[in-house]
C-alpha cells in the first residue's frame, strides 16, 4: 500500500474539520478558539506540503513557511490582545466582548 | 510498508490529539495535546520529505507558540469550568457544520484531478541532488527574497504590536530618567546650609 497525496489530503481535511468543530464547541473560551485556528492553519500547511511533494515543486514549501510566519504572528498578537482584555475587564468569555455592540 | 505504518501512526495520533485539544477539560492539557499534535504533524512532514519545515514546525510551534499559549493560560486567573458551561448546547450546531465541511472537503478530495499539463509546469522544481534545506534556501533567498523579507516584516510588526499592547506604565512607580540624571549639577542638586552650633536645622 502506497501512501499518496490523497492520504495526506484526508488527514488535513479531518484536522481542518476538527478545528472548525472546536471553534463551535468552545464558543466561550477564546484561548481554545485560538488553538483551533492553529489546528486549521496546520491542516492548510499539511495540504501545501503534500501538494509540494506530489508535484515535485518547492514553492509549496515556501508558501507553507510564510503561512507558518503569519500563524506565529497571529498567535502572538491574539494572545497579547487577550491579556490586555483580561486586564481591563477581568474576563475572557466571548459573550462579554460586546462593548462595541457589533 | 514501514512508511505506511508510520503514516498511519502519525496521522492517527495527530487526529486523536487534535480531538483532545478541543474537548479537554483543562486548557493546560489542551496546550499539551496541541504540542503532541504538532510533533505528529512534523512527523508527517518528514515522511513527505520536507525536513526543514518539520524542524521549523517543532521550533516555532512547540518552542514558541505553544509556550506562549501555556504562559497565557497559566497567567490569566480565569474560571475555565464556568467557560465550559453550555458547551453541550453548541454541540449539535457545531457537529452539523463540521459534518457539512467534512463532506464538502471529502467531495473535493474525492473528485479532483491534476491537469497533466500543469504537472510538468514547475515554478521551482525540487532538485534531487541536494538536501531539502539547501534546496529551499536556494530558492528562498533568490527567487522569493521579497516574500522572505515581507515575512520578516510581518514578524517585526507582530513583535512591536504585542509589546505595545501588553506594556503597561504604572503610575507612582519611580523610574530612572537618564536626561534628568545627566542634567544635574551642583547648583540644582545641592544646598549649602550654615548650621549654628547646638541648634540643628
Amino acid at each position: 500500500m502506497v501512501i499518496g497525496l490523497s492520504h495526506y489530503l484526508t488527514v488535513a481535511a479531518i484536522l481542518f474539520t476538527i478545528g472548525i468543530f472546536g471553534i463551535f464547541l468552545n464558543r466561550k473560551n477564546v484561548i481554545v478558539i485560538l488553538m483551533s485556528i492553529e489546528l486549521m492553519l496546520l491542516a492548510v500547511n499539511i495540504n501545501l506540503v503534500a501538494f509540494s511533494t506530489a508535484m515535485n515543486d518547492l514553492v509549496g514549501q515556501v508558501f507553507a513557511l510564510l503561512v507558518l510566519t503569519v500563524a506565529a504572528g497571529e498567535a502572538a498578537i491574539g494572545l497579547a490582545i487577550l491579556v490586555t482584555y483580561f486586564r481591563n475587564r477581568g474576563s475572557i468569555a466571548v459573550e462579554d466582548i460586546n462593548l462595541m455592540k457589533g | 510498508m514501514i512508511a505506511a505504518l508510520f503514516f498511519y501512526l502519525f496521522s492517527a495520533l495527530a487526529v486523536a490529539s487534535a480531538v483532545m485539544v478541543i474537548s479537554s477539560r483543562n486548557p493546560v492539557h489542551s496546550v499539551l495535546f496541541l504540542i503532541l499534535c504538532f510533533f505528529n504533524a512534523a512527523g508527517l512532514f518528514i515522511l513527505m520529505g520536507a525536513e526543514f519545515l518539520a524542524m521549523i514546525l517543532v521550533v516555532v510551534y512547540v518552542g514558541a507558540v505553544a509556550v506562549l499559549f501555556l504562559f497565557v493560560v497559566m497567567m490569566l486567573d480565569v474560571d475555565f469550568v464556568e467557560l465550559r458551561q453550555g458547551m453541550l448546547n453548541y454541540l449539535p450546531v457545531g457537529a452539523t457544520i463540521g459534518l457539512i465541511v467534512l463532506v464538502e472537503l471529502a467531495l473535493v478530495v474525492g473528485s479532483w484531478a491534476i491537469d497533466p499539463a500543469s504537472v510538468s509546469a514547475h515554478a521551482a522544481p525540487a532538485p534531487s541532488d541536494v538536501t531539502n534545506t539547501e534546496a529551499l534556501g536556494r530558492i528562498l533567498y533568490t527567487q522569493y527574497i521579497f516574500y522572505f523579507q515581507t515575512a520578516g516584516l510581518v514578524l517585526l510588526v507582530a513583535m512591536v504590536g504585542a509589546i505595545v499592547l501588553t506594556l503597561r506604565h504604572k503610575v507612582g512607580v519611580k523610574r530612572q530618567d537618564i536626561n534628568v540624571q545627566v542634567a544635574r549639577n551642583p547648583a540644582s542638586a545641592m544646598e549649602v546650609v550654615k548650621v549654628k552650633s547646638g541648634q540643628g536645622i
